[in-house]
This record gives C-alpha cells, sequence and structure tokens, in this order.
C-alpha cells in the first residue's frame, strides 16, 4: 500500500508540474483533486480505497459476506479431503452401504437456511441505503453516448459538457492510460451527489468501483444513483455495459474539491464551455475528433 | 422380424434398420446422416460439441491472447473483438455444453437407463440434431461476415438493432438462436415422452437413475424457457427488419423488456447447463465410492426445487437495469433460497464418498474436481446475489468469474467426468488411464490458474467485454492469460486420449467398474449393441 502511495504521489507532482497548460494561466481550480489519486494498481487483489460511505458499506458487507463463504468452501474442502484420505480404497476396503442420516440431512437443511438469514439482514438495509437519493445538494445527469460521456449539472444552467477519454497518443504525464478524460466531472467535497443517468443511442454502464455505484445508461429512461465523497481527490470509473467498438475508451473521471474550488471551477467551467475555449486536447482515432461539438448545445 | 413393427410408410428403411442386427452393415449415408438410433444421435451430438468445444476454444485463446497484455493488437479492431466474444459465448453455450450434456449423454444413456428401447420419437431426434447443425453454420456466418455480431452472447437491444448493427450477420446470429432453440424444443419434448412413458416394467420414477431426473427436469425447463426467448428474438428480429419497436424507446418500445424476456429464459438456461452435470457427478460418484447415492429422493427432489425456483430469480442479472428497491430484494432473496436445494446436492455427494472406498480413476477425479470449483462458483454467487454488493460487482470480471467456475471448471468437468466414464461403454475400448489423469490435472492448473485470479480483476474493477485496459490490470491478466494457454495445451492431451480410445484394440466387459456401477447400461455389453434391449428387462 505504502509503495503505491508513492508511487501516486511522485505522478501527482509530475502531474501538477506538466498537465493542463493551458490552464495553469488562470490556475487550474481543481489542482487540488490531484493531491489523492484513487485509480486501480497493479496486482490489485481487494476493492479500491472506499471513496464514499456507499463504497465503506459495499466493502463490509463484501468482507462479511465473503467470510461466511470461505467458511463454507473450508468447510466443505476440509469435509472433501477427510473423506479422500480417510475412505479411500486402500484406508476402507469394504464400503458401508448407508443411504440415509435424517438427522444430517435437516442439519444441512436447517445451517444454510441460517446462514441466509444472517446474510440477508445486512445485506437488505444496503439496498435501502444504496436506494435512498432523497435531498441531494446537486444534481447531475450523465448521459452516455457511442463513446462519450456527457455531464450536465441541473442546477448550473448552462454547464453541459462532454468528457473523452484521452487517447493513448495523446497522454500527458500523470495521466492514466485508458481512465484520464479530458473534461472530469468535478464535485464538491462532503455533499450529496445525485446521478440521473440515461443514453441517447444503446447501453452504456456507469460504473464508479471507488465510489460503489453502477447503473445502466438506457435510452428512454433515466435510473438514479448517488454519492457523497468526503475527501479532495481524484476518482475513475468505466463504462460497463458493452456498447460497441469503443466500449473500452469512455471511462470516467470525477474530481471532487473544497466547494470553494468548485465554485470556482464552476465559473471557468461556464465561461470556457460556453466559450467553446476549453484547451482544446484534440483526438486522434478511433476517437471522434470533433468533441466539443456538443459544447455549443446551450440549454 | 417383421417390417411392419415400427414403420409403415417406408418398410425398405425398416427392413434395413432391422438389418442392422449385425447382418448388413448400413451405409455411411443411411447410418449417420439418417440416423434414427439414440446411440449414433448421441455419437453425433458429442462429435458437433468436440467441433464447438474447438471453435470456442480457439476464440477464447485469440481473446486471451489480446488480453495478455494491456494496448495489445492481436485483434485488430473493437469490431472484431466484440464478434470474437459474442460467438464464444453462443458457442460455448449453445454448441458446447448442451449438445454435449443432452444431445450427446442423454441421447445414449437416458433409454438405455430406463431399459427403452430407443427414444419415442427417433426421427424427430433426428431432426433435433440437424436443426443444430443448420444453427452452428448460422453462428458461424454471424461470426464471419462483415463486421460480425457485436452485442454479447447477452444480445441486448439497442446495440444489435438495425440502426447500431446493420449488417445481416446479427440477423444469421439471432437465426442461430431460434435454430438451436427448436433443436432444443424439439429434443426436451422427446426426452420427457421418452422418460414419462418408455419405463421398463418395474422402473418406477422413484428408482429412475439419478441422471434421467435431471434430463426430465432439464426438458421441462427447456420447454417453459425456449419459447420466451423464441419470443425476444422474434421482437428483435422484427426490430430490426420490420419495423416494429418492441425495444425502441422512440417508438413507446423499452430495451428493459428485452432484459426481462432474456434472463427469463437466461436463468433457467444456467440450470439446463449444469442440471445434468448434476447427474452425471452423483452416477460417477456413486460408481467409485463403491455405495449407492446417499438420500437418492433428496436429491431427485432438490433438482426439481432448483427448476422451479430457477424461474422465479431472473431479475438478479438486472439489478442495475433501474428496477425498484422491492424487487432486488425479492430477486435477491429468491435466488439466495436456490443455494439451500444446491447444498443438499453438495453435501449429499460427500454424504455418498462417506464410508465409500474410494477408487480414484479418472472419472472421480473430474467428479471430486466438479464438487469442490463448483461450491467456489456458488459461493461467489450466493455473493453476486446481494443486490447491494451487485452494484459493485455486475459486469466485471467477479462476475465473469463466478459463471466461469460454475460453468468451464463445473459443467465442463461433469462432461469429461462423464466422458471418462461412458466411454467404454460407447467405444468398447479403454481410454489410458495415465494420460487420463495427466488431462485432468492439465485442466485443473490451468483453469483454476485462469480464473481465479479474474476474481481480483473484477474487485479491482476491471469491466468485462474489454479488449484494452488501464495498465493496473496488467498482472492478473497475463496470469489469466497463462493458465489459459496451459488449458489449450490440455486439450492436446484430450486428442491424443482420444486417437488412443480409437486406435486400441483392447476390448472390454460389460461393466468395467465393477460393483459400483449398478445403472442398466452396465447390463449391456461395451460397447452397447445398436438395439440395445432385444428383450425388454424388467427391474425388481
Ligand atoms: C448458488 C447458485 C448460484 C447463484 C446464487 C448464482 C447467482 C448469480 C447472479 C446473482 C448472477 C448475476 C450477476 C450479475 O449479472 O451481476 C449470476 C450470473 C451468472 N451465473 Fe450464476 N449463480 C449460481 C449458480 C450458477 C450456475 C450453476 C451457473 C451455470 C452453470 C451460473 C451461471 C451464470 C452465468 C452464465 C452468469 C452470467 C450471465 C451473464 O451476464 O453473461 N450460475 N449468477
Ligand atoms: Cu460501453
Ligand atoms: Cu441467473
Amino acid at each position: 500500500m505504502k509503495r503505491v502511495f508513492g508511487q501516486i504521489f511522485g505522478v501527482v507532482l509530475l502531474a501538477g508540474l506538466f498537465s493542463h497548460a493551458a490552464l495553469a494561466q488562470t490556475a487550474d481550480p481543481t489542482a487540488a483533486a490531484n493531491a489523492y489519486v484513487n485509480a486501480p494498481h497493479n496486482w490489485q487483489m481487494w476493492f479500491p480505497e472506499a471513496g464514499s460511505p456507499m463504497q465503506e458499506k459495499i466493502d463490509w458487507l463484501m468482507k462479511y459476506v465473503l467470510w461466511i463463504m470461505a467458511g463454507i468452501v473450508a468447510f466443505v474442502g476440509g469435509l472433501m479431503v477427510y473423506v479422500m484420505l480417510r475412505f479411500n480404497a486402500r484406508a476402507n476396503k469394504t464400503p458401508a452401504l448407508f443411504t440415509h442420516n435424517t438427522l444430517v440431512e435437516v442439519i444441512w437443511i436447517v445451517i444454510p437456511t441460517l446462514l441466509l438469514a444472517v446474510i440477508i439482514v445486512p445485506s437488505i438495509s444496503l439496498i435501502y441505503y444504496e436506494a435512498d437519493d432523497s435531498n441531494p445538494y446537486m444534481t447531475i445527469d450523465a448521459v452516455g453516448h457511442q463513446w462519450y460521456w456527457e455531464y450536465k449539472y441541473e442546477s448550473t444552467p448552462g454547464l453541459d459538457y462532454t468528457s473523452y477519454m484521452i487517447p493513448d497518443d495523446k497522454l500527458q504525464p500523470g495521466d492514466i492510460r485508458r481512465l484520464t478524460v479530458d473534461h472530469p466531472i468535478v464535485v464538491p467535497v462532503g455533499k450529496k451527489i445525485k446521478f440521473n443517468i440515461s443514453s441517447t443511442d444503446v447501453l452504456h454502464g456507469f460504473y464508479l468501483p471507488s465510489l460503489g455505484v453502477q447503473r445502466y445508461a438506457i435510452p428512454g429512461t433515466v435510473v438514479t444513483s448517488w454519492t457523497i465523497i468526503p475527501k479532495v481527490g481524484t476518482y475513475y470509473g468505466e463504462c460497463n455495459q458493452i456498447c460497441g467498438v469503443n466500449h473500452d475508451a469512455m471511462p470516467i473521471e470525477i474530481k471532487a474539491v473544497s466547494m470553494d474550488d468548485y465554485l470556482a471551477w464552476v465559473k471557468v467551467a461556464q465561461a470556457n464551455y460556453v466559450m467553446n475555449s476549453f484547451a482544446p486536447n484534440l483526438l486522434s482515432s478511433p476517437m471522434p475528433v470533433n468533441q466539443f461539438a456538443d459544447l455549443a448545445v446551450v440549454k | 422380424m417383421s417390417s411392419t413393427t415400427h414403420d409403415d410408410h417406408n418398410t425398405h428403411a425398416a427392413h434395413d434398420a432391422h438389418g442392422e442386427h449385425g447382418h448388413a452393415k448400413p451405409s455411411f449415408v443411411r447410418r449417420w446422416l439418417m440416423s434414427t438410433n439414440h446411440k449414433d444421435i448421441g455419437t453425433l451430438y458429442i462429435t458437433s460439441a468436440v467441433i464447438g468445444g474447438c471453435v470456442g476454444g480457439i476464440l477464447s485463446m485469440i481473446m486471451r491472447a489480446q488480453l495478455m497484455y494491456p494496448h495489445n493488437h492481436i485483434v485488430s479492431s473493437g469490431t472484431e473483438w466484440n464478434a470474437i466474444i459474442t460467438a464464444h459465448g453462443l458457442i460455448m453455450i449453445f454448441w458446447m455444453v448442451m449438445p454435449a450434456l443432452i444431445g450427446g449423454f442423454g441421447n445414449w444413456f437416458v433409454p438405455m437407463m430406463i431399459g427403452a428401447p430407443d427414444m419415442a420419437f427417433p426421427r424427430l431426434n433426428n431432426m433435433s440434431f440437424w436443426f443444430l447443425v443448420m444453427g452452428f453454420i448460422f453462428v458461424m456466418l454471424g461470426l464471419l461476415i462483415g463486421d460480425g455480431t457485436g452485442a454479447g452472447w447477452t444480445i441486448y437491444p439497442p446495440l444489435d438493432n438495425a440502426k447500431f448493427s446493420p449488417g445481416i450477420a446479427t440477423d444469421f446470429s439471432l437465426f442461430s438462436l431460434h435454430l438451436a432453440g427448436i433443436s432444443s424444443l424439439l429434443g426436451a419434448i422427446n426426452f420427457i415422452a421418452t422418460i414419462l412413458n418408455m419405463r421398463a416394467p418395474g422402473m418406477t420414477m422413484h428408482k429412475m437413475p439419478l441422471f434421467c431426473w435431471a434430463i426430465l427436469v432439464t426438458a421441462f425447463l427447456l420447454l417453459l424457457a425456449i419459447p420466451v426467448l423464441a419470443g425476444a428474438v422474434t421482437m428483435l428480429i422484427m426490430d430490426r427488419n420490420f419495423g416494429t419497436s418492441f425495444f425502441e424507446p422512440s417508438g413507446g418500445g423499452d430495451p428493459v423488456l428485452f432484459q426481462h424476456l432474456f434472463w427469463f429464459f437466461g436463468h433457467p438456461e444456467v440450470y439446463i447447463m449444469i442440471l445434468p452435470a448434476f447427474g452425471i457427478i452423483s452416477h460417477v460418484v456413486s460408481t467409485f465410492s463403491k455405495k449407492p447415492v446417499f438420500g437418492y429422493l433428496g436429491m431427485a427432489y432438490a433438482m426439481v426445487i432448483i427448476g422451479f425456483v430457477g424461474f422465479v430469480v431472473w431479475a438478479h442479472h438486472m439489478f442495475i437495469s433501474g428496477i425498484s428497491t422491492d424487487s432486488r430484494i425479492y430477486f435477491e432473496v429468491a435466488t439466495l433460497v436456490i443455494a439451500v436445494p444446491t447444498g443438499i446436492k453438495i453435501f449429499s455427494w460427500i454424504a455418498t464418498m462417506w464410508g465409500g472406498s474410494i477408487e480414484f480413476k479418472t472419472p472421480m477425479l473430474w467428479a471430486i474436481g466438479f464438487i469442490f470449483l463448483f461450491v467456489i462458483g456458488g459461493a461467489t454467487g450466493v455473493v453476486l446475489a446481494n443486490a447491494g454488493l451487485d452494484q459493485e460487482l455486475h459486469n466485471d470480471y467477479f462476475l465473469i468469474a463466478h459463471f466461469h467456475y460454475v460453468l468451464s471448471l463445473g459443467a465442463v468437468f461433469a462432461i469429461f467426468a462423464g466422458f471418462y466414464y461412458w466411454i467404454g461403454k460407447m467405444s468398447g475400448h479403454p481410454y489410458p488411464e495415465f494420460w487420463g489423469k495427466v488431462h485432468f490435472w492439465t485442466t485443473f492448473v490451468g483453469v483454476n490458474l485462469t480464473f481465479f485470479p479474474q476474481h481480483f480483476l473484477g474487485l479491482a474493477g476491471m469491466p468485462r467485454r474489454y479488449p484494452d485496459y488501464p495498465d493496473a490490470f496488467a498482472g492478473w491478466n497475463f496470469v489469466s492469460s497463462v493458465g489459459a494457454m496451459i488449458s489449450g495445451a490440455s486439450t492436446a492431451v484430450f486428442f491424443y486420449i482420444l486417437y488412443r480410445i480409437f486406435t486400441s484394440k483392447e476390448k472390454l466387459a460389460d461393466n468395467y467398474w465393477g460393483e459400483g456401477a449398478t445403472t442398466l447400461e452396465w447390463a449391456v455389453p461395451s460397447p452397447a449393441p445398436h438395439h440395445t434391449f432385444e428383450d425388454v428387462p424388467v427391474i425388481q
């Protein structure tokens, strides 16, 4: 873990020095989010570090269920090893012929049922928790397109922009290949953010593993989810429902910043996005080049 | 030897069929292209499963080669990638696992085990098989023509509608499902008729071997599930070609409706693939423990319960499709309930071994491997059934690991258990024991190395159906690909074993497994004669 954070820290330093040169003139209001980057690391064996209370709860329940399951697998595995050692043809020449034992048959129905009950109780409360998207501080529409995301801030008129993956040949030092995007979602820390997830073409998946959020983006309907990010930092996600040729090339990046930075960013973004003058991060094939076409559509 | 017994349209054919008692050999064409014999048709099914497995396997090797390193270029484009993953899923399910377990072993051994002379409708049986072959041609066209079919085996619209998948390839793939579906449906009707009507005197339902129970339940699942798939696929074809909008939001349709229909078929489908495997495992475990199956009735009715409950859990595949909170809770609880009858099966197998005198012949190795790995797959299934956890795990590699543990390490292990168990009965020749064990161990190491690390990838957040991925996922992907290559190499061992079997001069006794093997197929010679029972067997 330490080593990984060390690496991330180094990367972040570099990122701060070199990236987003265009914004450097105005000082990037989201720069603080570079201090903590929650991205997957090589040989990772568990969930990402929880970036939201929801992910904390998922992490907890996962450990809880998985321990019970590990117990069952170990128990069955142990039984099988015992049976193989004790009752192999060499150790036991004459087979017994019993075919019934009411007691064990009842036990192996009752105990699994109890274990399921033990799982179901906390599991259902997690479902209710995840479903509670009431009283958000703000709502962001996340709209899937082939193959980019569009983010529309419902409470900020005119703030409606597209978010493309940085293609491999345009990566800046500090960018993460296949995860960094040109225009991330920016949110204030500690506030409840609701996502209205939908699509204009095919199904997409709005998937943020470190925040515990995932919903399909479905044309013709809006599916909601929500998050709270307590810690300033950068979080990543991916499209997680097959959506065509570039399904693997429409990641999601979220920067959580302080309220002041957020408000500063809104000003910059509003001005820049509306004037279409945001540092053009021109994309090469196979991505479409006219990434700003959507920006002009200010509602 | 009257020729009027069962064929009055074509007395010639009847004559020939009867001639096969050992007198005149039927011509190759007559025997294999117009077969009405359950054993020959079973052999055809098994052969086609081997071919399907090879094609699907080659596709999976291409996929793992592509994923071995990030930013790899084995597969040239996302289009090609999507065509490959789609064909891999479809072929492995409909042209490998199902033909092997149901058409193959089911045809060979269900009539034999219940003491019936053949299937109830021999010509229908032949027709089922050839529909499957046509389906295979169609699914290959769906892979190879133009851009191929790129919507994944779950064929969710709108990605496969006329706008986003304009080529004719997608229509071929959709029709291939119709053809495979008709094949399965006719097969299911045949099995139900055979098992319900053609049991030998004394073979009551409650004496029927568990493999027959398994096929009977499977047949009912097919009978109820396939028509729903057929409906959904027909609606898709209509949307694509005739301007309807069943799943088209702009025309008042709903893409989520398709998901409901698909999984109403799809979840029973996963049990269609595993119940026959359960049946085989029961026979193998009992034979090599030299003990009767523990809790026979519990075993049979556990399958019946799994079949019933399997029809009311489908939306656990749709926890994140925006279904309501109450639906999420209901489908979670219903899904978890299935773990109980599944547990009965696992524990009963262990209890069958308990007190036995276990011999670790190759089929038993596969069966023990099956039980243990299926438990792991079942455990991750229980994890996924938690809607709250599925929100994190859906569609990532944890899910991929889950269903490959129950399929590639479950159903496939059972297929090999059945193969080594029965190949002597089918061919008359023994398999080489040493190489059988080599095959088991190489496969065991290979598939575990392939699929276990995929749990980690899933937890770390790697989505499925990606041809390229962030570099952080490189490590476990590399391990997984190495495992896949070992599994691929183990297939070469399998082909060597096939070669050894078919060139062997050794002859096997009727019951080459000895005291533990008690079902009727062990009472007839090896290989089983063209007409199994000259006299109707009577079961006490
Ligand atoms: C205790 C038994 C099982 C439970 C509780 C269980 C549960 C689940 C759940 C909840 C999912 C959906 C996960 C998601 O989409 O996010 C799933 C997926 C799947 N399961 Fe299972 N499962 C069990 C056994 C099996 C068996 C026996 C098979 C097949 C032999 C199977 C094959 C599959 C397949 C193929 C998928 C993925 C389908 C896809 O999205 O492509 N499962 N399982
Ligand atoms: Cu996608
Ligand atoms: Cu299911």
